[in-house]
């Protein structure tokens, strides 16, 4: 197991995750930098991710769509804020409508990632995201709720019908 | 999802009465709508064909299943989504870990495969070898 820690916050509404590799800092730095590699990594196996803009300077975008196995699209954003390579990135991370461009109305969450070099050739990589607000919070509730909910209603359906 | 919020403090009939609350899609359609702001039962039934009393008997069924609360304030009574803020908040925590835990495993895998070439590119070099040998 590559995570070594997970610490949530309800209160402060963050999550921080902090993992370690048997790599290098410029391997593991290069998981972010190149999209190839990102788009490998980024989206589930059954919804996996094409980077379309990959722009990683601060003020830069990259931009992405995930495919599902119907051939649907949900389409997301970055909005760099600073970037060190190979040590450090921060991002606003969002949802975009169908054509790509950026909706407002959906939730944003700011991620910090910061790699550190261990001995023997290892690096750390902590990753912290935060939620600006708990009415944003809410709104992936609702939206995880009725998704889940037609999944989970959709499993009973089909144990029924077999 | 919704299961994590609830189950864990919960019997099995009120289970059972949460998932025929939510097995209806208005009764879905409310609860979304009253997660981000209470709302009175008339300004709900505004948003559906149906009538006032009906919507009143969807708001009943979520009540009787604990989903969400209904309080009298003058005329109106309001609806509101009965999860504290602090539990709202690890449910959608909870699913983040498991987003970034899939994807930290990917990434793990990633970065050992280009360490160690699969098995099957080993073999063809070893027979490339074997070739020119």
């Amino acid at each position: 197991m590559t995570v070594t820690n997970v610490v949530k916050n309800p209160d402060a509404l963050t999550m921080t995750v902090t993992s370690e590799f048997n790599a290098t800092i410029e391997r593991v730095w290069q998981m972010w930098a190149n999209p190839r590699f990102l788009e490998r990594w980024w989206g589930p196996p059954t919804h996996p991710a094409t980077m379309v803009d990959h722009d990683l300077v601060p003020g830069g975008t990259v931009t992405y769509f995930m495919t599902g196995p119907e051939g649907e699209q949900y389409h997301g954003w970055w909005r760099v804020i600073a970037v060190i390579a190979p040590r450090s990135l921060e991002i606003e991370d969002g949802f975009a409508d169908g054509d790509g461009v950026a909706n407002p109305e959906m939730p944003i969450t700011v991620m910090r990632m910061q790699l550190d070099e261990l001995s023997g050739g290892r690096t750390r990589m902590i990753i912290e995201t935060t939620f600006p607000s708990l009415e944003q919070m809410d709104q992936l509730v609702a939206m995880g709720m009725e998704e889940g909910l037609q999944a989970a209603l959709g499993q009973m359906d089909a144990l029924l019908v077999n | 999802m919704y299961n994590h919020m609830v189950v864990d403090h919960v019997d099995q009939a009120r289970v059972d009465q949460m998932f025929h609350a939510l097995g209806d899609a208005t009764r879905r359609d409310i609860m979304t709508r009253v997660i981000h702001v209470e709302s009175s039962v008339s300004a709900l039934a505004r948003h559906y064909t149906m009538s006032f009393a009906a919507v009143q008997k969807h708001v009943a069924v979520l009540e009787r299943a604990s989903l969400v609360t209904k309080e009298r304030r003058g005329r109106e009574q309001i609806v509101r989504v009965n999860i504290d803020a602090v539990r709202r908040a690890s449910v959608v925590l909870d699913q983040l870990e498991s987003i970034w835990l899939h994807r930290m495993d990917r990434f793990g895998k990633i970065l050992a495969e280009a360490a160690h070439p699969p098995r099957q590119h080993r073999t063809q070099q070893r027979l490339r070898k074997g070739d020119s040998a």
